[in-house]
């Protein structure tokens, strides 16, 4: 049995989230560089130059890539080793989410109710996922979403008979339907299986793996292809002016599921994709 | 292609000559408000109160900014999505707000209102939110303090980039952009 003090665990959050809001991960920040030189289209070019040069004032003057630096997810694999000393995992992450949206000059950007809407003032709670894994260790993941993407989110229940088809309609027309709303170019975490709730955790799991790195299995792999082929030819573009580069990639993440059913959530991200992973 | 310097307040006029598609610096006075400020300025006009800014000819930018450090004017300041400006937008139109600086698509009724009432809708980039604060000058809160972020506030612009996305003809900068650059692929 291995102690992390609930201290380690908050300050790691809390830096975790002031340098996810600032610098891009590396797949991303390079992909956006890529497609600046390779976009055929003129204006679409000149936008991805924007971005470019937005990336490089947020580094230089610590200053947050987008404004909505957005809700704090937090995904934590919980070495079943490890036994955390001090408060309660999730209030450990509070903190550091609290520490790190004030210290950094972040926006609060949560509300306490869905419906009442007041302010919670230091962008908690954040949203925790926990899985226990073997080890000793604690892998913590911080991506802070905005909300301009995911609200152009969506989820169905297909019917097996759907197939391979169905899903990669659904995404597809997803990604037509948002249009310019999620700050194309959109990164595109895909979930197939699981259940209702499942799939969608999924999807955000997928938003995390780096663009560059396909799904092991060359059958999603091929299909993780076909589907930014695919998306790039409905011709929205960077910020939906038109142009080539309307996805900088898409990710898949699948679980078994039911003899009935065929669930997909496609969970959309637009070009500041943030993550940041830290094992303790 | 050049940029058309536009100065705040804008006129009928210069309204008419902006097309979708033109890029624009825009520089003077405009006026922050997203989702609770709009909320909030439709229930005093349905109490039949005096808005806390003036509409006529300006410019509302939909942001909430990240907080300022010390020392700097304004922190991080992109646009957001102005859809979810929609159900309050005629309302202001048809009080002669002459621009809406967002990103996204906007309804029916909204285009409807502006070709009505002589509008345009801008887009700045979104997500570009560090280089787009290098361009104003000055911000101070007009009303609205406990929304934060989400408060009325006056900035000061200089050369603020945005693109006509829709013009007070109703020309949609969404469909031409990715209508024309689908023809050029043949």
């Amino acid at each position: 049995m291995r102690e992390i003090t609930s201290d380690a665990i908050t300050a790691a959050v809390r830096d975790m989230c002031i340098e996810a809001n600032l610098v891009l991960p590396g797949d991303v920040a390079e992909r956006i560089r890529q497609t600046s030189q390779s976009e055929p289209w003129p204006g679409a070019k000149d936008t991805l130059e924007k971005l470019v040069e937005n990336m490089e004032i947020a580094k230089r003057d610590s200053m947050p890539l987008c404004q909505d630096t957005g809700m704090a997810v937090v995904l934590v694999q919980l070495g079943q080793d490890v036994h955390i000393t001090g408060a309660y995992l999730n209030d450990a992450i509070n903190e550091g989410v609290r520490q790190g949206y004030n210290q950094g000059f972040l926006r609060k950007s949560v509300v306490a109710d869905p419906l009442r809407r007041k302010n919670t003032g230091d962008n908690t709670p954040a949203l925790i996922h926990v899985e226990i894994v073997p080890g000793d260790k604690i892998h913590l993941t911080v991506a802070p979403k905005g909300f301009g993407s995911e609200n152009m989110s969506r989820l169905a229940m297909l019917a097996p008979s759907a197939g391979e088809k169905g899903v990669k309609d659904f995404v597809v027309e997803t990604a037509r339907i948002a249009g310019p709303n999620p700050c194309p170019p959109i990164v595109v975490g895909v979930g197939i299986g699981g259940s209702f709730d499942r799939v969608a955790l999924q999807a955000k799991k997928a938003l995390q793996r780096p663009i560059n790195q396909p799904n092991p299995d060359p059958y999603y792999a091929d299909m993780e292809k076909e589907l930014l082929e695919r998306i790039n030819a409905l011709g929205i573009g960077p910020q939906g002016f038109g142009g080539m580069t309307t996805a900088l990639g898409v990710n898949i993440e699948t679980f078994p599921t039911h003899i009935a059913g065929l669930p997909v959530a496609v969970n959309i991200n637009c070009h500041v994709t943030r993550h940041v992973s830290r094992d303790l | 292609m050049d940029n058309i310097a536009l100065t705040t307040p804008i006129s009928k006029a210069d309204a008419k000559k902006l097309r979708a598609g033109d890029t624009v610096l825009l520089s003077g006075t405009i006026y922050t408000a997203r989702d609770a400020a709009h909320a909030r300025l439709v229930e005093l006009l349905d109490k039949g109160e005096k808005l806390p800014i003036d509409v006529e000819g300006a410019v509302i930018y939909y942001v909430g900014p990240t907080p300022a450090k010390p020392g700097q004017v304004i922190g991080s300041a992109g646009p957001t999505t102005s859809y979810r400006m929609d159900a309050y937008a005629p309302r202001l139109l048809d009080l002669g707000l002459r621009g809406m600086l967002g990103k996204g698509k906007r309804s029916q009724d909204v285009i409807d209102s502006m070709k009505k009432n002589g509008a345009v809708y801008f887009g700045a980039i979104g997500g570009a939110a560090a280089l787009i604060a290098k361009s104003i000058t000055a911000a101070e809160v007009v009303c609205y303090e406990d929304l934060g972020s989400e408060a009325i506030r006056r900035l000061t612009v200089k050369d603020f980039p945005a693109t006509v996305i829709i013009d007070s003809e109703g020309n949609n900068l969404y469909e031409i952009g990715v209508q024309n650059y689908l023809a050029s692929r043949g």
